[in-house]
């Protein structure tokens, strides 16, 4: 954090300096270890393994603080007797369906729910990465549920939770993450220590929990730790993503992702979502608990923000409209089919994938066989120039005379030539104000697209074509200014707030999103940034002037709401759990919840409230229900739906370790999406043959001095002086092994790539003992690229492309390599390398290993 | 220069008789760095802004001067940073104000080996042209049942991260209505 976000971390200094204990857990010893209390290396890719340590300690110790788990949690509901763990199937939970690689989930659902809630079968959720669509909510669920309050009933989560992390001991942790019993302790110790009544702890990670085969459960396995120790809606916990972009939080609520619309509201689907009754109900779930009941009004608004007056009622809002998925359309999906030819045209906005995306030959090779590519950004990236100054056209794999793509290069604005807002990591909404023209071509992207949007209809204005209609339809009237006819972002944010149609007043929020057309809005999470006509989000009283919550600094969504699920800062009868941590509690004589924060409850809602029996939507959720977007109104230790590879996070090995799981027989997560091209490929791993072809592991991440691809920093002079180099990190150990010196030129070869890095040999980074052997990691920045100030290879071309299943998010924070001395060969030279090493390792490009493990014998683990 | 400025103009003197008994103030000032003024304030304008690296958020005062960033910043006032910048945050005047920003449009022909210029409506009115080309080539009516698609698979799109909420909301608008779903950004990886 200290080196990726350094200035947030001067809050956890403060912290520090009152008393809290900093922990890192980091492959590689960083800014952030050395002013942390403890350093813990970890071999990369085994947080589960580490985490579940802890929920284990927790659980075996009772150090979990009882009253919030059992008033607030599902610990105590009871779950299906058809389940099985994971114990009981050898790493695989009940219902994997081999053919798909896919669960199917009705044995997971709480008791009296199999089958009749849930998602069912989750082959499709995978290709629309459906998990993403649980950022603003819960997965459904019944509301009903059956508890024991004692927690003693063997199906109760809390026991199933006990059975399913039994083996996680301290001697586990130290045999797969290669964490000494001792630190390990220690961390568990000062976790639970610092959790319960009087105080809370706080987890906070970034990509490198996230770019993993399973890095949607790395994330649940945390949640639970909080859930159980108490630190969840309250002062001083949670779990803290630290997201790298200036809006990349902003761009997921209101997405330019292929599977979502504004809001979290998920893209149809054709088979699924015929009808808008369909999709709505899809969303809202008929019968649940909570706030997610009004999706309807929610979508209509937002169709009746994207079409206007022909949005009606009778017409389902447009909804017919809406382009339909069929399945996995991400962005290496994407990348495969250009390669293939299926894609004409694409569209690069301020994002370098030649150097940013894992396995960049893959995206180089595939835009160089497009019709034609925009590229808007402010420099001449490696995306742009990829025809003529690639790695590929030195090795004769792209010749420029020979590539058709016509590339466009337009100038982009900066960000203190437009105005707008960004998101900030903390779902913190600020306005930027212009403070000067962009120079010459340079346009903002709202310019672009608005006149673009234009240009579009006017060109079509005649057309007949029922597929046209859409584009002639839209809303896309918002006014100029200036001497560029800048299209007025303060009318666009409106937009996104919502507005009474008959009427144009902005909504004061989404609690007034009707069904029936009177109201647009734009993104409904976001209502309430324009309230009362006032740009809430430019909003900058001084930190001086306010309290330590600083409401009155831009405005955080949903409804300037600082931390969510607040409600849980108080007991279940509405008192602060201690005045220490007093944040949000039940005020009995106005009869309404107050505090610091605007309480994330209704307002006169008392904690005695018990819904009436068969009560749905906000009706359903009792007063001592904090998790209010959940279908159940309780935090979820053991989801029974909504996470596609098991309702429990599980220990398994990324997709190319040179270790076998020491918990299960089988290997990997068996839900990846892979993806058999014969451009993608995957190191060998055991119990496969030949793993030891690539013997070390290598991470990537950040330097505080560049910028994710480099675009923004290997362009700009200070920085780029900085950090002039691409470079590897290497343990003393490993360069004795290897035969490296410091100073002197190192390359890595995969399955995929050969790059080469000025060799820095250094003590952070420990060799660690893991199943009594040594395991060598290496350590690299990912930011350069061939363009630029300072130029060197990108570590991302190392990379394969195997995802998560949930979110399908690339794994790229960790894979297995060989090391060597020298730099690397080039030209046609440099291919013959990567194919003596695939040839040596066994790959076959465009094969893959089976998702399910199969053992020496060629049997195969658990699916039984 | 007369005696009394010659003496009054000494350090010690002023040291000794005025607010700065230590001599680490005004007292030890030269004339030179009397003369100077701070960018910021000199500025014309002043605007309110937010840091276009990470995700953190940190508050930046954009300082103008005829027309071009003169300084660039942090934010006393903001809650989340309280003035402060990182490296990356503290180059933001270096990076708007690149001389490697590129200011007009390129423009690559199919199999060329160089760039050539192209206006900025040209190039908006050649994209527009393909836009629909790869609609008319590649649009999906109905899927293989006869329910409705309404899409193009022939147009992708990448980036949004580093953009405004009201960039990527109109962007989204436009891409859906035109029916193209192939819409990714950063958040992806
Ligand atoms: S100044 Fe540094 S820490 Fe702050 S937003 Fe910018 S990049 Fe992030």
């Amino acid at each position: 954090m200290a080196e990726a976000h350094p200035v947030g971390f001067q809050w956890v200094m403060e912290a520090k300096r009152k008393g809290a204990k900093v922990f890192h857990v980091d492959p590689r010893f960083t800014r952030t270890s050395a002013v942390a209390d403890e350093y813990v290396p970890i071999r990369a890719g085994t947080d589960i393994a580490l985490l579940g340590g802890v929920v284990r300690y927790i659980l075996d110790n009772e150090l979990d603080f009882r009253e919030y788990v059992l008033a607030y949690t599902n610990a105590a509901t009871i779950v299906s007797e058809e389940f099985s763990d994971t114990e009981d199937g050898d790493g695989f939970f009940s219902g994997f369906d081999p053919e798909t690689g896919t669960y199917v989930q009705d044995s997971w659902q709480y008791e009296g729910h199999e089958g009749s809630s849930g998602s069912g079968h989750t082959a499709q959720e995978r290709d629309s990465a459906a998990g993403l669509t649980h950022e603003s909510h819960g997965a459904p669920v019944g509301g009903q549920t059956r508890r024991d309050e004692t927690l003693q009933h063997p199906r109760c989560v809390y026991q199933i939770l006990k059975r399913h992390f039994s083996r996680y001991t301290p001697e586990m942790v130290e045999r797969v993450c290669g964490i000494s019993q001792a630190q390990f302790l220690e961390l568990a110790r000062a976790w639970t220590a610092n959790s319960g009544r009087n105080r809370t702890g706080m987890l906070i990670y970034s990509v490198g929990w996230t770019q993993h085969s399973v890095g949607v459960q790395y994330i649940r396995t945390g949640a639970i730790i909080q859930l159980l120790l108490g630190n969840m809606g309250r002062p001083g916990g949670g779990v803290m993503a630290l997201r790298g972009h200036a809006s990349i939080q902003g761009s997921t609520d209101i997405p330019t992702l292929f599977n979502l619309l504004p809001g979290y509201l998920p893209m149809p689907h054709h088979a699924e979502h015929p009808s808008f009754d369909e999709w709505v109900d899809s969303i809202r779930h008929p019968g649940q608990k909570g706030f997610w009941g009004n999706a309807r009004s929610f979508a209509a608004s937002l169709l009746k923000a994207y079409w206007g007056d022909a949005a009606t009622p009778e017409n389902d809002f447009c909804y017919g409209y809406l382009p339909r998925l069929t399945g996995d359309h991400g962005t290496y999906q994407q990348v495969l089919n250009m390669i293939d030819g299926k894609i004409k045209g694409y569209f690069l906005l301020g994002q370098n994938p030649a150097v940013g995306s894992a396995h960049g030959r893959a995206q180089r090779l595939g835009m160089a066989n497009l019709d034609w590519l925009v590229v808007r950004d402010l420099f001449m990236i490696e995306s742009a120039t990829f025809w003529q100054n690639g790695p590929e056209v030195t090795t004769g794999e792209i010749v420029p005379e020979e590539c058709r793509t016509e590339v466009f290069f337009l100038p982009a604005a900066s960000h203190v030539e437009k105005e707008g807002t960004f998101t900030q990591t903390q779902r913190l909404l600020q306005w930027r104000e212009k403070a000067v023209e962009p120079p010459g071509d340079a346009r903002s992207e709202l310019w672009f697209f608005y006149h673009l949007g234009h240009k579009l209809r006017e060109k079509l204005a005649d057309s007949p074509l029922p597929r046209d209609r859409a584009l002639l339809d839209l809303t896309w009237d918002y006014p100029t200014h200036g001497p560029h006819a800048e299209p007025s972002a303060e009318a666009v944010l409106r937009e996104i707030n919502g507005y009474d149609v008959a009427t144009g007043r902005p909504l004061s929020g989404f609690a007034e999103a009707r069904a029936d057309g009177s109201t647009a809005i734009g993104c409904w999470i976001y209502s309430g940034v324009y309230a009362d006509g006032v740009n809430q989000a430019a909003r900058r009283r001084s930190r001086h002037e306010q309290d330590w919550v600083a409401a009155e600094w831009g405005w955080a969504w949903p409804a300037n709401r600082r931390i969510l699920y607040n409600r849980a800062s108080a007991d279940p009868d509405g008192n602060p759990w201690s005045e220490r941590k007093r944040y949000v509690w039940w005020d009995a004589e106005k009869s309404e919840w107050t505090g610091y924060d605007v309480p994330d409850f209704e307002k006169t809602k008392p904690p005695s409230y018990r819904p009436p029996a068969g009560a749905s939507g906000p009706e359903g959720i009792a007063g001592d229900d904090p998790f209010v977007m959940q279908g159940d109104g309780k935090g979820w230790l053991y989801a029974p739906s909504g996470v596609l590879d098991g309702p429990l996070p599980t220990h398994y090995e990324p997709v190319e370790s040179p270790v076998r799981n020491p918990l299960y027989g089988q290997q990997a997560n068996p839900t990846r999406k892979m993806y058999a091209h014969p451009v993608n490929s995957v190191n060998p791993s055991p119990p496969q043959e030949h793993a030891q072809v690539f013997p070390y592991v290598f991470t990537v991440s950040r330097l505080t001095e560049h910028h994710t691809a480099g675009a923004m920093s290997r362009t700009v002079s200070p920085l780029a002086e900085l950090q002039p180099e691409m470079f590897v990190e290497v343990s003393p150990a490993l360069a004795g092994e290897v035969g490296l010196t410091h100073l002197g030129w190192a390359h890595l070869v995969s399955g995929r790539a050969v790059i080469e890095a000025k060799v820095l040999v250094t003590d952070r980074l420990t060799p660690l003992r893991v199943d009594g052997r040594i395991i060598h990691q290496v350590w690299l920045p990912y930011h350069f690229g061939f363009e630029g100030l300072v130029t060197g290879d990108s570590a991302n071309d190392l990379f394969g492309i195997s995802l998560d299943p949930n979110v399908l998010i690339q794994e790229s924070k960790v894979g297995t390599c060989d090391v060597r001395p020298g730099r690397r060969p080039i030209g046609p030279a440099l291919l013959e390398l990567v194919a003596d090493y695939q040839r040596r390792a066994g790959i076959v490009p465009g094969q893959h290993a089976p998702a399910v493990t199969t053992d020496d014998e060629g049997k195969e683990h658990g699916a039984s | 220069m007369g005696l009394r400025t010659f003496i009054e103009g000494w350090p010690v003197y002023r040291q000794l008789t005025g607010t700065d008994p230590l001599g680490r103030g005004a007292a030890a000032k030269s004339d030179v760095s009397r003369a100077l003024t701070a960018r910021t304030d000199t500025a014309d304008s002043v605007a309110r802004s937010v840091c276009p690296y990470c995700a953190v958020g940190c508050g930046q005062r954009v300082f103008v001067k005829d027309g071009r960033v003169s300084q660039i910043e942090g934010d006393p006032d903001s809650p989340i940073s309280r003035g402060r910048l990182c490296p990356k945050g503290s180059a933001s005047k270096s990076l708007v104000t690149s001389p490697l920003r590129q200011t007009t449009v390129r423009y690559r022909r199919p199999y060329s080996t160089q760039w050539e210029d192209l206006e900025l409506d040209t190039a908006l009115d050649m994209i527009a042209d393909r836009i629909l080309a790869a609609r008319e080539q590649t649009w999906e009516d109905v899927d293989t049942q006869g329910r409705p698609l309404n899409r193009t698979l022939g147009i992708s799109s990448l980036g949004g991260a580093t953009l405004d909420n009201e960039e990527n909301y109109l962007i989204k608008k436009l891409f859906t209505a035109m029916g193209a779903l192939q819409i990714e950004n950063q958040a992806r990886i």
